[in-house]
C-alpha cells in the first residue's frame, strides 16, 4: 500500500495550551479516516497542519513521502495542490460566482480554454448534485448545504490525490447532511479514493469511514475499523461517542 | 503592560517588515495578475480623484489667502505665488494626498482582506496552493506605486491653479506677475522630490493597510478594530516617514549650500 499522509507524534499548543499532544497516525491510498471528536479538540487543527496551513510544535508530517513540518509557504504550493480542502464554512470567495469560484484552480494552474474551463466546471458540478442554473450567482445567494457542495467541487476540480474534510455536514440539516455523506461515499469510488473527514458525527463516520480515530485530550484514543471503535473498552471513548463526555 | 505594548509595537513593525520583504521577493508576477494590477488603480486611483481634487484646490485657496495676508504685512506678496507653489509641490501636494487617499485605499484594503482572513478565504487561496502575496498583495503595492504619484500630480497641479484663481480674483494679483514670479522661483526638482515622496507614501499606506488586513483577528468585532487603526497608522506614516524623505532628498538632490 502506497502511504500517502504520515503524522507522527504530532504537537500543537496555542498560548501556552497544548492541543494536540502526540498525534500519530498514517493514511494508505484509496482509504478514507474519520476523525472524530468533541468541539475544540484540535481536529481543525490536525486537518489545518496536514494541508501545511498550520506549523506543528514538534513532531513529523509527511504528505507523499515528502515531510512537510518545516517547508516554507512557496515550497508547500505545488504539495498542496495534490491536496483538496473542504472548508467547515466552504470559504467562497464572496466576489466571485459560482462558475468563477470552481473554476478557480484551473484558471490559477492550468492554461486551458475558458470553454473548456466551463465543460469542467459543469462537469464538478454535476458531480456534486448541481446544475448551470447556479454558474452566475454569488456564494451569499446559495443555501448552506449548496455552499458546501460548491466547495467540494472546488476542492475536486484540481483532481486532488486526498480530500480533506472539515466537519462537512455541520450546520446542514439531517437531509443534507444524509446528502453530502453520500456524496463523499460516491466520491470515493469515482474521483478520489483517499480522504480524512474530520467530524463529530458518528452517522457521517459510519458512511464514509474506512477507518475512525477518535481525537481526545489531544491525542487519538482509538485508531481502528469502525466496529472496533465503537466496541472500544476506553472510558473517555464510549463517553465521546455516548454523547456524555464533558 | 507597557512591556506588553511594547511587545505588540515591536511584533507589528517586525510583521510590516517581513511583508515587505516578502512582496519584494513575490514583485516578478504572472502576466495573467496584470489585470489584477489594473483594477487596482482603478479602484485606487479613479475613485479617489474627487477626494484628492477637492482637498487640493482648497488647500491651495486657503494657503494663498493667509500667506497674502501675513505678506502684505511686510510688503512680500509678491511672493505668495512661489510660497504657495512650493509649499504645495514639495509637501502639502504629497503629504495631503498621501493621507486623505491613503486613509480611504488602506482601511478599504484592511477591510477587505480582514473580511477574506475572518472567512478563511485567504486560507483557501493558500489550500489551493496559490500564492496569496502574490494575488492578493503585490498587485495593490504595484498600483500603489503607479497612483499615488498620479494622484500627487493632479493634486499639485490643481492647488497651485487654486492659489493663483484666489490671488487674481480676490486679491487683484497680476496673472502674469503671479505666472513669472512662480515659474522663476520654482525648479522641476520641487516638484520631482515632492512626486518621489509619493511613491514611498503609497507603499507605506498599501501595505499598512495589507498587513493589518492579514492580521485581524477576533472576527468582526477585530476587523472593526484593524480598520480603525489602519487609518490612524497611514497617518502617522506619512507624517513621520515625510521627515525623514525629506532630509534623504534633500541630501541626494540638493547641494549642501542650498539645504
Amino acid at each position: 500500500m502506497t502511504v500517502l499522509v504520515e503524522a507522527a507524534d504530532v504537537r500543537k499548543g496555542f498560548e501556552g495550551r497544548e492541543v494536540l499532544s502526540g498525534v500519530s497516525f498514517r493514511l494508505d491510498k484509496g482509504e478514507t479516516l474519520a476523525v472524530m471528536g468533541g468541539s475544540g479538540s484540535g481536529k481543525t487543527v490536525l486537518l489545518r497542519i496536514i494541508d501545511g496551513l498550520l506549523r506543528p510544535d514538534g513532531g513529523a508530517v509527511q504528505l507523499f513521502g515528502r515531510h512537510i513540518e518545516y517547508l516554507s509557504e512557496e515550497a508547500m504550493l505545488p504539495i498542496r495542490r495534490r491536496l483538496g480542502y473542504v472548508f467547515q464554512g466552504a470559504a467562497l470567495f464572496d466576489s466571485l460566482t459560482v462558475e468563477e469560484n470552481v473554476g478557480f484552480p484551473l484558471v490559477e494552474h492550468a492554461s486551458l480554454p475558458d470553454r473548456e474551463i466551463r465543460e469542467r466546471v459543469l462537469h464538478f458540478l454535476a458531480l456534486v448534485g448541481l446544475d448551470e442554473k447556479v454558474l452566475p450567482q454569488l456564494p451569499a445567494e446559495l443555501s448552506g448545504g449548496m455552499r458546501k457542495r460548491v466547495g467540494i467541487a472546488r476542492a475536486l476540480i484540481g483532481q486532488p490525490d486526498v480530500l480533506l474534510f472539515d466537519e462537512p455536514t455541520a450546520g446542514l440539516d439531517p437531509t443534507n447532511s444524509k446528502m453530502v455523506g453520500e456524496l463523499i461515499s460516491e466520491l470515493g469510488s469515482e474521483v478520489c479514493d483517499t480522504a480524512i473527514v474530520v467530524t463529530h458525527d458518528l452517522e457521517l463516520a459510519k458512511t464514509v469511514a474506512d477507518r475512525v480515530a477518535v481525537l481526545i485530550e489531544g491525542r487519538f484514543a482509538t485508531v481502528g475499523r469502525l466496529d472496533d471503535v465503537l466496541g472500544s473498552r476506553d472510558p473517555a471513548v464510549q463517553a465521546f461517542l455516548s454523547g456524555e463526555a464533558r | 503592560m507597557a512591556t506588553a505594548t511594547l511587545r505588540k509595537t515591536a511584533m507589528w513593525y517586525g510583521g510590516l517588515g517581513l511583508l515587505t520583504a516578502q512582496v519584494a521577493r513575490s514583485v516578478a508576477l504572472p502576466p495573467k495578475y496584470y489585470k489584477l494590477v489594473v483594477r487596482e488603480i482603478e479602484i485606487m486611483g479613479v475613485r479617489s480623484l474627487a477626494v484628492a481634487a477637492t482637498a487640493a484646490i482648497f488647500t491651495g485657496m486657503v494657503f494663498a489667502i493667509q500667506s497674502a495676508i501675513n505678506m502684505a504685512r511686510f510688503g512680500a506678496e509678491l511672493y505668495v505665488g512661489p510660497l504657495v507653489a512650493l509649499a504645495i509641490l514639495r509637501e502639502l501636494g504629497p503629504v495631503l494626498t498621501a493621507i486623505l487617499v491613503g486613509g480611504k485605499v488602506a482601511s478599504g484594503i484592511t477591510a477587505e482582506l480582514g473580511s477574506m482572513k475572518v472567512t478563511e478565504q485567504i486560507d483557501a487561496l493558500r489550500s489551493l496552493g496559490v500564492n496569496y502575496v502574490k494575488r492578493l498583495i503585490v498587485p495593490r503595492v504595484l498600483a500603489s506605486l503607479i497612483v499615488f504619484p498620479l494622484l500627487t500630480t493632479l493634486a499639485d497641479f490643481l492647488g497651485v491653479i487654486g492659489g493663483m484663481v484666489t490671488m487674481v480674483a480676490e486679491r487683484g494679483a497680476d496673472f502674469y506677475g503671479y505666472v513669472n514670479t512662480t515659474t522663476y522661483w520654482v525648479i522641476p526638482r520641487d516638484f520631482l522630490t515632492g512626486i518621489g515622496k509619493s511613491v514611498f507614501f503609497g507603499a507605506i499606506v498599501t501595505l499598512i493597510g495589507c498587513y493589518n488586513g492579514l492580521s485581524v483577528e477576533g472576527g468582526t468585532e477585530g476587523l472593526g478594530r484593524a480598520t480603525t487603526a489602519t487609518v490612524v497608522q497611514v497617518t502617522m506614516g506619512v507624517i513621520i516617514s515625510d521627515f525623514f524623505l525629506t532630509k534623504l532628498f534633500l541630501i541626494l538632490f540638493w547641494p549642501a549650500s542650498a539645504r
